[in-house]
């Protein structure tokens, strides 16, 4: 049983958001006056358009205060920056994750700016398909040219040569290129810098869950718009509306070959073409199945979700038509001449012939809404803010508000950050870091500024996570022995070691806020403000006797870190060996620290930092 | 011998007292670890090597049909000369009057006639798919046409072999260099639950540090629990100070062998440094790109003939190190398809169908050109366009894990794959 603090009467979640919506102008009116600046401060000019709710404790909870606002920055966010936990303190940790789950209402315009400065994240999908065709004719027609003419250079040869001649081509090739790089390192830089941490956390979860893998063909010059117009906005919304974004989005459509899934012999499309030859055109590849298996064993019901592989062919029947032209508009059409119009049977639900887009829309609709999927869903998120093995019973809690609610993600998400369960002392420190939630809460530890460049993104990669980059649809693994291998900790280690030496972009110990109250401080000191804020304050009597042991910091050999930096931005400059060669090379290099950058280089590396 | 034990128990004294693992070998406690690791089943001390051609090579260009009329016919331009009438231009080098060699391959003819060398011709994946993309995968996870499968062939692998049975859960994890995979991200094909490692090269699996630091981050992960963090981080530490004692940065290649600068040259000279350090390496694995040839491909010489060149006197270079060890490794190759058997408008060819692979190694039959060939007449092409597949790819995977690495349950291996055992061609 829980209870909220804008509405005293306890309530059971269903009657709560229905009673408490009329009165959140009022709790918003009220908040405004208190709310502290920084994290999680309500933004004066939001309209306020979410319901706050904040949920209070009926009973006592496991974890002890401070360790509730180390778990809530760790889990609903990618880590506390400095600052961050005097800040939570103060609002109260059941206030802070009440706006969470509003995130307009929290100010973002800081970041809104810095992810203004992506010039290709700006960009319509047309724009960035139109420049990428160009690029591909003048290269093709050249080609062609040069064969004719007997030239037996290499493809990359004649590229290099092309692109060197043609300064406006280059530009075009150049801009084509930063596309996935921007999209990597706008999701990165938010992660590191956005106020709205849950709503980053929420479209990184999906964005796994619908993955995308920008190595199959031109799925890359979609993931802008993914990122950007389909999963974030959606994060927190109605899971329907998400699902069918994804459905019908460029992206998707092309990376699990719906777009080519076309009527098969078999059966008669709603409209039939006249020329023979449009016909074995457009008739010619038939059935994908690709698509609609995902989408019930990944995307909606689970693989044990009781479906056949029956229901699998019936729904890629429906779902025939739903298509695009990936080189031309790259966005959603329904063409009836490729619709499948004839009966379908799908989980025990008869869809009459004759019908068109409404098809898949259906099946959709009926999948969204079936138990196993609330299930699958509901699990997989208390996975990701809980646990590798979440409670039972938890998981049907959250199932069954995913149900009560028609799918709303908010809701679902809030009865789980909100549960006994989610604060219980097994839960503490129970999940292994991503390689993405490995640097963010590194960068966000160390109050780095977020890098626009795609570097600090690629070293992501370096440590086993590209971000749009799991080949196959399952995604990357939401539980912790994945991660953890001996050549995955030797990258974290190394990765420690890096930013500590001044090897990551926007990120320095000298300029980490805390630094200059600790530089003169002793060993001890450091020690006490490295582990405050890497570790959350707890280190085990071994760490931080690791950390303490070792010659007293002397200030000009912390300042020679910042020659270090120095040195390796030179290096990289040199020429340019490849992003991922670049990112390796921030690692492959030994560091020599000491002092204070010494101390942050260990705890990074720590065991307990690998933890969130 | 089992690298389990040896990983565990006294090898890092060993190595810390300035032994070589190898050293373990011929202890007479070495030997009583050996009659251990028979008991887990994992006393083969089998290498097998992967070798992706990525962007489908053209197969028939690679083990050349010379004996063919129509092969001439279709590719008036970049056909590889026959062997005897190669005046001028470099011909096939000859293998059995029928098939040969590239020109630039003749690195490996020695291997042909030590009999450790057998190509395997018209071999691929059923699926009639056209995308590099797809039709990776599906070589990768080892299941053409299905889209689902999450893991790759070779990671089922180390789940089906080596991991304990019931009786031996006390004794401790298989060695961290059991699959490797020289490259930047794991690769699909070793993708999945059990642990691998992926790296560009061996000088960067150490801990980058200098000085004290190196030995406390050691210490931050000796101490503590036994939980997952700690646990893989105290196998690191053990891996890099196996490798470290393997010293590669002094490593001299034996017999002569000769590795191109090229990075597959590279990649491949630290596998043969891994094999020879005895640091329990089972499966390895690289990549090179650079066979999607719709343009100007060449013929003798030119874009193909280059990679042949660098593939072949890599390979020539690594089992030439490797010397005896060879009795125990396998190197298998492989690529998602071959290409078009016409050449297209721009002297280059598109993407076709069955390919051509390699399996060279001490067990291997070699000296035979292996698979049905089915002819390149216009009625003999797959899609009256591409060379026909006659030896499902599966088919000699299996045979080589089953064979070479001993694995047992070829259904997990290649869930969906029938023919199990029966269509084996005996290349082992």
């Amino acid at each position: 049983m829980q209870h909220t603090d804008v509405h005293s009467t306890p309530t059971d979640g269903s009657r709560m958001s229905k009673i408490l919506r009329p009165l959140a102008a009022a709790a918003i009116a009220a908040l405004m006056g208190c709310a502290p600046n920084g994290t999680g401060s309500l933004s004066p000019s939001m309209g306020g358009a979410t319901p706050f709710v904040v949920v209070s404790p009926t009973e006592p909870r496991e974890q002890t205060a401070d360790q509730q606002v180390q778990h809530a920055l760790n889990r609903l966010g990618f880590g506390a920056r400095p600052g961050d936990v005097a800040r939570v303190r103060e609002m109260g940790v059941d206030r802070w994750i009440a706006l969470q789950l509003a995130p307009d209402r929290i100010d973002d315009r800081a970041n809104d700016a810095l992810v203004a400065t992506y010039e290709s994240y700006r960009r319509p999908t047309q724009e960035i398909v139109a420049a990428y065709r160009d690029g591909q004719q003048v290269l093709r027609k050249n080609a062609k040219q040069q064969a004719s003419q007997g030239d037996t250079s290499s493809k990359k040869d004649m590229r290099v040569e092309l692109l060197r001649a043609d300064p406006k081509l280059q530009e075009q090739v150049r801009q084509a290129r930063r596309v996935v790089g921007d999209v990597q390192s706008v999701k990165l830089a938010r992660a590191v810098g956005s106020e709205r941490q849950l709503q980053e956390v929420m479209t990184d979860f999906w964005e796994n869950h619908f993955t995308v893998y920008t190595g199959k063909g031109l799925t890359r010059l979609f993931v802008t718009a993914y990122d950007r117009d389909v999963i974030r906005p959606r994060a927190m919304g109605k899971f329907r509306d998400l699902l069918g974004a994804v459905a019908k989005s460029p992206a998707m459509l092309f990376y699990l070959d719906q777009f080519q899934s076309t009527v098969d012999s078999t059966h008669h499309p709603l409209r039939e073409v006249r020329l023979p030859r449009a016909r074995a055109a457009v008739r010619g590849k038939g059935l994908n199945e690709n698509f609609a298996r995902e989408l019930l064993e990944l995307h909606t019901l689970g693989v044990d979700g009781g479906y056949t592989q029956h229901d699998v062919i019936e729904v890629a029947r429906a779902l025939t038509g739903w298509t695009m032209n990936p080189r031309q508009q790259a966005e959603f059409v329904f063409r009836p001449e490729i619709h499948d119009a004839d009966e379908k049977v799908i989980l025990g639900n008869r869809l009459a012939a004759g019908r068109g887009i409404e098809d898949g829309e259906q099946v959709l609709d009926i999948i969204a809404r079936q138990p196993a999927t609330a299930r699958f869903i509901a699990r997989k998120l208390a996975v990701r803010f809980v646990s590798d093995d979440p409670p039972p019973a938890l998981v049907d809690r959250a199932a069954q508000t995913f149900l009560r609610t028609d799918g709303d993600i908010r809701e679902v998400v809030r009865t789980i950050v909100t549960s006994p369960e989610f604060f219980s002392r097994s839960a503490y420190h129970a999940k292994v870091k991503s390689p993405f939630e490995l640097v963010a809460s590194a960068l966000r530890a160390l109050g780095a500024q977020p890098d626009t460049t795609p570097r600090s993104a690629q070293v992501v990669a370096f440590l086993g996570q590209p971000i749009f980059g799991h080949q196959a649809p399952n995604g990357w693994p939401e539980t912790g022995e994945a991660w953890m291998n001996a050549g995955a900790i030797l990258n974290r280690i190394n990765f420690g070691l890096a930013l500590a030496g001044g090897r990551i972009a926007g990120a320095s110990v000298a300029r980490w806020p805390e630094a200059d109250a600790l530089r003169s401080a002793s060993r001890e000191q450091q020690v006490d403000g490295v582990v405050r804020a890497f570790l959350g304050g707890q280190a085990s009597p071994d760490t931080r006797e690791i950390l303490s042991s070792g010659e007293n910091p002397l200030a000009k050999k912390f300042a020679g870190s910042a020659d270090t930096t120095a040195a390796a931005t030179m290096t990289m400059a040199e020429d340019d060996p490849g992003p991922m060669r670049r990112a390796a090379n921030a690692f492959t290099r030994p560091v020599q620290l000491s002092g204070l950058a010494q101390i942050v280089g260990l705890a990074i590396g720590a065991p307990e930092f690998q933890r969130r | 011998m089992d690298r389990r034990v040896f990983m565990k128990s006294g090898a890092m004294s060993l190595v810390t007292m300035g032994l070589s693992p190898s050293f373990l070998r011929r202890t007479a406690f070495g030997a009583e670890l050996m009659q251990g690791a028979a008991r887990h089943g994992n006393a083969r001390g089998k290498t097998l090597i992967c070798l992706f051609q990525r962007g489908a090579a053209d197969a028939l260009n690679v083990v050349v049909p010379f004996g063919e009329g129509a092969y001439y016919r279709l590719r008036p331009s970049i056909a590889i000369p026959r062997p005897a009438v190669s005046a001028g231009r470099a011909g096939a080098v000859d293998l059995d009057g029928f098939f040969g060699l590239h020109p630039s391959l003749a690195p490996l003819k020695p291997l042909w006639d030590r009999g450790i060398f057998a190509p395997v011709h018209a071999v691929g994946s059923p699926s009639n798919t056209r995308s590099h993309f797809d039709a990776q995968d599906y070589m990768e996870t080892g299941t053409p046409d299905q889209k689902g499968t999450h893991d790759g062939w070779l990671n089922r692998y180390l789940a089906l072999e080596g991991t304990c049975e019931a009786g031996c859960a006390h004794s401790a994890k298989p060695s961290p260099f059991r699959a490797v995979s020289m490259t930047q991200q794991t690769p699909r094909i070793l993708e999945g639950p059990q642990a691998t490692i992926a790296m560009n090269s061996l000088d960067e699996f150490s801990v980058r540090a200098t000085g004290p630091a190196a030995d406390r981050l050691e210490a931050l992960y000796r101490t503590g629990t036994a939980d997952v963090v700690h646990a893989a981080g105290g196998e690191m530490f053990e891996a890099v100070k196996i490798l470290r004692a393997a010293n590669p940065r002094q490593y001299i290649p034996q017999n002569g062998a000769e590795y191109p600068t090229t990075q597959l040259g590279q990649r491949l000279k630290q596998i043969a440094q891994l094999i020879k350090a005895d640091v329990g390496l089972e499966v390895a694995f690289a990549d090179v790109g650079g066979w999607d040839t719709h343009v100007n491909q060449g013929g003798s010489t030119g874009q193909l003939a280059q990679r042949l060149d660098d593939l072949a006197r890599s390979i020539a270079a690594l089992v030439a190190d490797l010397g005896d060890r060879m009795a125990d490794t396998t190197i298998m190759t492989m690529s998602e398809f071959g290409r078009t058997v016409r050449q297209n408008g721009s002297g280059g060819t598109d993407h076709g169908h069955a390919s051509a692979l390699f399996v060279i190694g001490g067990d291997v039959k070699g000296k035979k050109v292996y698979g049905k060939w089915p002819g390149l007449e216009p009625e003999q092409l797959y899609e009256g366009r591409d060379l026909a597949l006659t030896t499902d790819f599966r088919s000699v995977f299996s045979e080589v894990a089953a064979k070479h690495l001993g694995a047992k349950r070829l259904e997990t291996l290649f869930p969906g794959y029938e023919a199990g055992s029966k269509d084996w061609l005996g290349v082992l």
